[in-house]
């Protein structure tokens, strides 16, 4: 019944092993960790960093296509237009009609993408405390539920997507059981709760198998002494669960706020491509570009990408997510606060849950 | 919740079957009826978990020509939808082979790139290694589709990228940039786990005449095969489900992925969408995920929320 998140924790004292400077491993073997991590970083600087520079770029450009109308020749290549594909958002020329009111299509997606986002995250962080509290409870059966939760984790978000779009028929399983005649799938409102119901059902099992992990690290003894002083099951929760559970957490809810920020498969599969009330900007941004309009497409995955780094920055500075160090481990907090980074285990709870979607 | 509570030192002279048996007794009836509830909250769990994909599995065995039927029971069992998955026109079988050939690349050459930057990270003091984990935290932050504009271009090879061969309907297409969010996370679990191991042993080598690296290959590297085989596991489903950029990259049918494949499938019967035979490649493309997930699932799980192996 031990089980395998509780248990490393216990190694935590030697990792002071590499903090001093005498140690065999560490002495002047700067460029060896360099050498190490050259292919790593050369990897991430080609499959990342130039196509964001790229991208940037692209940006500013705008692809010619039809007749120039000053040469009266068929133009080809490509433009430079400044900040003109970031003004046009605003320019109002390709409005739309989406779940909130009328808009320009960009904004609409906007608009879609923070709304489907905001609920998505809030609902699957109750539900997913809400597993991890059950879970905890419970002190057999642990195994089968945790396999049962990681079903739809492995399920491909595409197919889930089918899957939903299924129950979700108008003539399908939802309807029926719940007695009504609701047009899920199409452009209506409802089709933006079907995605919402959708990405819940994925990832809410996921937050709370993080959580879960974050309750075990929980000593028995906070809360047995809790309980001799009186305290109340809810005052439990409130005064040491959710404190000493919180930088779990919030790294979780960070992670899965970026994911959900970027999410595609979803309402491509589910909804369909040009559907208002569910575009996101990743679907909307992925249009364009394959409709070779690659300066528009830039313009919009970069306001995404901007969008997604001020989220990040919001929740390390404001709600003090600890993102790359001691990441959430309550027993870590304990003292050594100030030393930086260097040396202390990343965690894998956050780029684990970014394997919830990849690009979800 | 006895076994948070003792250290692993003292438990030596008991077995977890009597920690918990100690456990037991000592509950009162309040606690029993907390612990039927607890029961009662996990079923729950459990259907909530479940149930979507037990109507997949249903829609799949349902016999086709009762289209989109409601039936809790599929009455007959047919395994029509499964064979007609691998219909010619589907081309299912080759989006299979090619779903492997690009996640199984891009699961070794992350693991490749992940092991040694890992260890790097796990056991060497360096300027800048914090500069080194922002990075590539970062690199595992930002949206796919932020590649997706100018890697199109750059892959049709048009203006103004004539001189870059063109990449559509390649593997590498999409495996090379699939690095960039398998390696962040093939790096943060790799790094976990070789932290995990103590450092005592490859002093022990060293002691014993062993360069680092040799430490590292003879020492490390087979006590880790554990955290390695999760990383590859996990980078696998992930590069598996990948969808976005198959889409956009593999548009020639016999270059598609699985992913792609059953989302562009359509009906032998002009307009009706085959769910039937849909859901079946879905359950095709799902089931060896979750034969893997329940075989590992202890592995998983720890991989993914502490990155923690025994």
């Amino acid at each position: 019944m031990a089980t395998a998140t509780a248990e490393p924790r216990v190694t935590t004292v030697k990792e002071d092993g590499h903090k001093h400077k005498k140690n065999a491993l560490s002495d002047g073997q700067g460029r060896l960790a360099y050498i190490l991590l050259a292919p790593t970083l050369l990897v991430i600087l080609v499959v990342a960093g130039i196509p964001v520079v790229m991208s940037i770029r692209e940006s500013f450009f705008q692809t010619n296509n039809g007749v120039d109308p000053t040469t009266g020749m068929v133009a080809g290549g490509e433009r430079f237009v400044g900040l003109g594909n970031f003004t046009s958002i605003f320019a109002g020329t390709n409005p739309v009609q989406g779940s909130f009111g009328t808009h320009d299509r960009f904004v609409n997606a906007f608009l879609n993408t923070t709304a489907i986002t905001i609920v998505c995250v809030i609902l699957e962080t109750i539900l997913g405390v809400a597993m991890a509290l059950i879970m905890s409870k419970a002190f057999r059966g642990r195994g089968l539920v945790r396999a049962g939760i990681l079903v739809p984790w492995a399920i491909p978000t595409i197919v889930s997507a089918l899957m939903w779009k299924l129950i979700f028929d108008a003539d399908g399983v939802m309807n029926r059981i719940i007695g009504s005649q609701i047009l899920w799938t199409a452009d209506t409102g409802a089709s933006f709760w079907a995605v919402v119901i959708a990405d819940t059902w994925k990832t809410a099992p996921f937050i709370g198998l993080l959580t879960l992990a974050g309750l075990q690290t929980i000593p028995a003894e906070v809360y047995e002494a809790a309980k001799v002083d009186g305290a109340t099951v809810w005052q439990q929760f409130t005064r040491i669960t959710l404190p000493l559970v919180k930088p779990t957490l919030v790294v979780a809810v960070l992670f899965r706020t970026l994911d959900t920020l970027r999410m595609f498969d979803l309402p491509a599969g589910m909804i369909g491509f040009g559907k208002y009330r569910t575009e996101t900007v990743s679907v909307f941004s992925y249009l364009e570009a394959t409709q070779t309009r690659y300066g528009p497409a830039a313009a919009y995955a970069i306001v995404l990408f901007v969008y997604v780094l001020l989220i990040a920055f919001l929740f390390v500075k404001v709600l003090g997510a600890d993102v790359i160090g001691d990441t959430g481990m309550p027993k870590k907090k304990k003292g050594k606060k100030g030393s930086g980074n260097d040396g202390k285990a990343p965690d894998a709870a956050a780029p684990g849950l970014e394997m919830m979607g990849g690009a979800h | 919740m006895a076994t948070t509570t003792t250290p692993p030192q003292t438990q030596s002279t008991l077995s977890a079957d009597e920690v918990a048996a100690l456990a037991r007794e000592k509950q009162s009836p309040k606690a029993r009826v907390g612990m039927v509830a607890s029961y009662v909250g996990m079923a729950v769990i459990v259907l909530y978990c479940i149930l979507p994909f037990y109507w997949m599995i249903v829609s799949a065995l349902r016999d086709p020509s009762q289209g989109r039927s409601t039936e809790f029971i599929p009455n007959p069992i047919s395994v029509q939808n499964f064979t007609g998955v691998f219909a010619g026109q589907n081309n299912f079988g080759r989006s299979l082979i090619n779903s492997l050939i690009v996640s199984g690349t891009t699961t070794i050459l992350t693991l490749l790139f992940g092991i040694v930057a890992a260890y790097a990270l796990a056991r060497l003091t360096f300027k800048g290694k914090g500069a080194v984990l922002w990075l590539i935290m970062a690199c595992s932050m930002f949206p796919i589709v932020v590649l997706i504009p100018p890697l199109l271009k750059m892959f049709s090879s048009t203006e103004p990228f004539q001189w870059f061969p063109r990449w559509i309907d390649t593997y590498q297409a999409v495996i090379i940039p699939g690095l960039s969010f398998g390696l962040p996370l093939a790096v943060w679990n790799l790094t976990a786990f070789f932290k995990q191991l103590p450092v005592e042993l490859e002093q022990a080598a060293m002691v014993d005449g062993c360069t680092p690296g040799v430490a590292f290959r003879k020492v490390i590297l087979p006590l880790a095969a554990p955290g390695v085989f999760t990383t590859a596991i996990i980078v696998f489903i992930g590069s598996w489900n990948e969808y976005l950029l198959a889409l956009t990259f593999l548009q020639a049918q016999d270059r598609q992925t699985a992913t792609v494949a059953i989302s562009k499938f359509t009906g032998t019967t002009g307009f009706d969408t085959p769910y039937g035979t849909i859901m079946a490649a879905g359950v095709i493309v799902t089931v060896p995920l979750l034969v893997a997930v329940l075989l590992f699932q202890r592995r998983i799980v720890a991989g993914l929320t502490a990155g923690g192996v025994k």
